[in-house]
């Protein structure tokens, strides 16, 4: 089938099996910065933002996908929009092996974008969908608050 | 930089986080290499069956397929695997197949396999395989297994024992006949495995006009996967390349062979093209290798001073049908054995070790090997000697802890132990945690009806092993790491190193190491880790031993380099090398000035050598090699707490605080130690209280998905305060020990401990991991 979406901000048509999942689709197209972890919509390794939404890439199909703004891991770096997490993760190494990192960096600016000063309650809750086998998820919560700090005081 | 930073000791951000945090990592399943085949495979769905019949007739002529091989098809090309050490006397394992061979002896065994053009193709192929089963006795339970009438899983073998063990030291009986106090319990540690993010996925690719195969890898072992591909595909070892870039998690699980890797290797030689292999969640669950699965009955006596006496234990363990290739699965159930009891002076001692083949998925080293089960049946005895004889369990580890100026010491197992602190860090761990003040704040709580319990443990673990570990056994794991530096005519210096990168920062490390010896920025530095066709034959990543020995590996080759640079410079200026030193990416004199660029430098010898005095060797390049002698492992220490509440109607646990005081020597870069800590914390908290491969009685793996497996989430974690005692190693100029396994090896334990200190005033004790709520309740006999 043929569908036409905004992938990072392009215009793009790509033929896709009714089959295919979207983390599927565009890491096909050379996106590979979204993951698959559990292909179940457990692990939050695919998560992508639809239409400012984040979702599970794994659990939607390419199809859903027609004519909508899908956003992935690329694209919010590539505007700066998460520049400020990006550079707390990595002063504080709140990632290891990084196969989880774009989940975890689109669901937190989600929690921040909705919730500009969450407690740390609210920090573990909103990334309790995201699997991380390497940090223990600490410093993936200070890097968070952090952010939500700074954020707060410009 | 300023001159004379140091370098190492300080919590430098990882440089190579940047692309992983952009999307930019790349992991084996990122690479499309031209002509890429797929492969899936078709896995038994009986714990144990023979297999009668396979008809790949339909799958070949689905779409996109390229080909299909059935076992004995891959048994033509691939000589099987036997995972015994000949250093364990008595192992014996039959000869693996890479694909099942006539008979299944585990669910999720890979029975054929299918090569398409997209893995979707070659997935729906693989449900077109018809294969005829004739199911087996499974044999499943490991007590069982050893009896005289049970099924025998490999007849050839005579008995489903793999390995035992026994030592006797000092004289047992008398001191529990003597003992002021005794106490007795049964262990149960389940089943669990790693769950790396990234599943195991591999890309071979054969290049048939030079007879050369590249392995794009995703693991912890270049070198050993070279020779075991080399060994069992009957190519020469300097035909096969393997390159290993970003690793999504591997904790052990990728540090082993797959048959289902090896069949692909297989695909791709005689196809000559790429081929790709990628777990899905549900075959790795069904395929990794899993680990723990003991079962342990001991007992402790005591003096009426509260010295220990005497310590018992007899574990048994079950591996699956086959001892896994090539570290075989007899080492976790040894190090039980080795070092139960470690942190303690224990004068007599008692262990029997069986493992045994049952027909589940194969077990084998993940991340504490053996450690956590002989942390938590030592630091269970101890809670119940002081219970028994109404002592603090503090107290009463500091009255049986080695004195930390006792090293070396060899314990009844006959283990070394060299700079050890185990006083040290109990003692900072109760300042750390507030200990009296946690107590004060149980017992108001209990007053209250809220069970709160607080529990400790005193833990050691293996890190920097020497060639005593495997080598010796005749496996082709290098102990020894080696490390390259050198210095370009940019002034820019590129270091490469056998010790490989999973996230830890291994290239971090190992660049600030460079950067403290030759007094340059590390950011300058250009790190190669594992590629075969470029870094130092070595070990890789796996016990603990990247720092340790891949670091003073580097230490010793970066102090050549200097050499080199320091006797060009001294010839250069007229002056004696030892007037000279490094700084600040210069040659200073010995009031600190900068008399020439190490660019100006290189420049020199590299383009313009005519100015060097003859004799000079144009080179600005040193390799060094290190490992470990005159111990077989150096141990780090540690202690650890955890403060608890136990709901005694639900049976939840909730964690309210972690504490570690750890001994890792040589702290190279605190950041990455202690986040390696509370990554390990974690992984210890899921054996303890969440993970568990569950299995029906006829040996079906109950627990398929993350949906049904459950893995530590953010939301129930707490948060893990690290502090450390440091007491570098003798063995290395570095002083580093490991830090890898330390979080794992001790928490089930403190966890344990902490429940069942809740659990206490209502009579009730729990000994099975991980301790759901459902088996908190039974302990409580709040359900039957």
């Amino acid at each position: 089938m043929r569908i036409a979406l905004t992938l990072n901000g392009e215009d793009i048509a790509a033929e896709v099996e009714p089959r295919q999942s979207l983390v599927d689709m565009f890491r096909s197209l050379g996106l590979t910065g979204t993951h698959t972890g559990c292909e179940h919509g457990v692990c939050g390794a695919c998560s992508v933002r639809v239409d400012g939404q984040v979702v599970r890439g794994c659990l939607m199909l390419a199809v859903q996908a027609d004519g909508l703004i899908v956003e992935t891991v690329e694209g919010i770096s590539q505007s700066g929009e998460i520049a400020d997490l990006q550079a707390a993760f990595h002063r504080l190494n709140a990632l290891q092996c990084g196969f989880c990192t774009a989940g975890m960096l689109l669901t937190a600016q989600e929690l921040l974008t909705m919730n500009p000063a969450p407690s740390r309650e609210a920090i573990r809750e909103h990334l309790s969908g995201n699997y991380c086998r390497c940090t223990g998820y600490q410093a993936i919560v200070d890097a968070v608050a952090g952010v939500a700090a700074e954020r707060l005081g410009r | 930089m300023t001159a004379g930073q140091d370098q190492t000791g300080r919590s430098l951000a990882r440089p190579n986080a940047r692309r992983l945090l952009q999307g930019k990592g790349r992991f084996v399943a990122d690479k499309v290499l031209p002509r890429m085949a797929h492969a899936a495979f078709v896995r038994s769905p009986h714990a144990h069956a023979r297999i009668l019949a396979i008809d790949l007739t339909a799958a070949r002529a689905a779409p996109g397929v390229v080909a299909a091989w059935d076992g004995p098809a891959v048994a033509a090309h691939v000589t099987p695997f036997v995972g015994v050490l000949t250093h364990m006397t008595g192992m014996k394992s039959a000869p693996q197949p890479a694909l099942a061979l006539g008979t299944s002896h585990w669910q999720g065994e890979p029975v054929a396999m299918i090569v398409a053009q997209t893995r979707a193709q070659a997935e729906d192929a693989a449900a077109l395989v018809d294969v005829v089963y004739d199911p087996l006795p499974p044999v499943c339970d490991m007590v069982s297994a050893l009896a005289p009438d049970a099924p025998l899983i490999h007849p050839a073998l005579g008995s489903n024992l793999c390995w035992e063990r026994r030592i006797v030291s000092g004289d047992v009986d008398a001191a529990f006949a003597t003992a002021a106090h005794q106490v007795t319990r049964d262990f149960v540690f389940g089943r669990h495995t790693g769950v790396t993010l990234e599943p195991r996925v591999c890309i071979y690719d054969y290049d048939g006009s030079e007879d050369r195969l590249t392995l794009h890898y995703s693991g912890q072992v270049p070198h050993m996967m070279q020779a075991v591909l080399a060994r069992h595909l009957g190519l020469p070892e300097s035909q096969v390349r393997v390159i290993s870039e970003d690793v999504g998690g591997s904790f052990g699980i990728k540090i082993h062979i797959y048959g289902d890797e090896i069949a692909t290797a297989l695909a791709a030689k005689l196809l000559c093209r790429p081929v790709q292999f990628l777990a899905d969640r549900y075959e790795s669950f069904l395929s990794d290798i899993h680990a723990r699965d003991h079962r342990v009955t001991a007992r402790a006596a005591m003096d009426a001073d509260g010295r220990l006496t005497a310590v018992e234990i007899d574990d048994i363990t079950g591996i699956g049908p086959y001892s896994v290739y090539p570290r075989s699965s007899a080492i976790e159930g040894n190090q039980v054995l080795n070092l139960t009891g470690a942190p303690y002076l224990i004068p007599a001692f008692r262990g029997q070790l069986r493992v045994v083949f049952q027909t589940k998925v194969p077990t084998c080293q993940y991340r504490g090997v053996g450690h956590p089960i002989a942390m938590a049946v030592m630091e269970g005895l101890m809670d119940d000697l002081a219970a028994a004889s109404g002592r603090d369990p503090a107290d009463l580890r500091a009255i049986n802890l080695i004195p930390d100026d006792a090293y070396p010491v060899k314990s009844p197992q006959g283990v070394l132990y060299a700079d050890l602190s185990h006083q040290a860090c109990l003692s900072r761990l109760k300042e750390l945690m507030g200990y009296d003040g946690l107590r004060a704040d149980q017992a108001a709580q209990r007053g209250q009806g809220v069970y709160r319990g607080i529990g400790l443990c005193s833990m050691v673990e293996i890190t920097n092993p020497s060639p005593m570990f495997y080598g010796v056994g005749g496996a082709p794991i290098a102990a020894q790491d080696g490390a390259t530096v050198r210095l370009d005519a940019s002034g820019a210096i590129h270091i490469a190193s056998s010790v490989t990168e999973q996230g830890q920062g291994t290239e971090t490390v190992l660049a600030q190491i460079a950067a403290q010896v030759l007094g340059v920025d590390p950011a300058r530095i250009g790190v190669t880790t594992g590629d075969t066709a470029t870094v130092p034959y070595g070990g890789g990543t796996w016990a603990s031993r990247g720092a340790g020995i891949g670091g003073e590996a580097m230490r010793a080759a970066s102090e050549a380099l200097k050499a080199q640079v320091l006797d060009v410079a001294a010839a250069v200026l007229q002056l004696a090398p030892s007037a000279l030193d490094l700084a600040g990416g210069a040659v200073v004199d010995s009031a600190g000035q900068a008399r020439i660029t190490l660019q100006a430098l290189a420049q020199m010898v590299y383009y313009r050598g005519n100015e060097l005095p003859p004799g000079l060797a144009p080179e600005l390049i040193a390799t060094r090699h290190f490992r470990v002698e005159g111990m077989p492992f150096v141990f780090s220490n540690g202690a650890m707490a955890s403060y608890v509440e136990v709901d005694p109607d639900t049976g939840l646990t909730r964690l309210l605080g972690h504490w570690v005081v750890e001994d890792v020597g040589t702290i190279l870069n605190p950041m990455l130690v202690d986040e390696q800590i509370r990554g390990g914390v974690v992984q210890g908290i899921g054996g303890a209280l969440y993970e568990e491969c569950l299995y029906s009685d006829d040996g079906q793996l109950l627990t398929v998905t993350l949906a049904d497996y459950l893995v530590p989430m953010a939301g129930e974690m707490p948060d893990i305060t690290v502090a450390h005692v440091v007491t570098p190693t003798r063995t290395s100029a570095l002083g580093a020990k490991g830090a890898g396994e330390a979080g794992t090896t001790g928490t089930p334990a403190a966890v344990m401990n902490a429940v069942n200190d809740a659990l206490r005033p209502l009579g009730a004790q729990i000994s099975q991991m991980p301790m759901t709520p459902e088996r908190v309740l039974r302990a409580l006999g709040s359900v039957p």
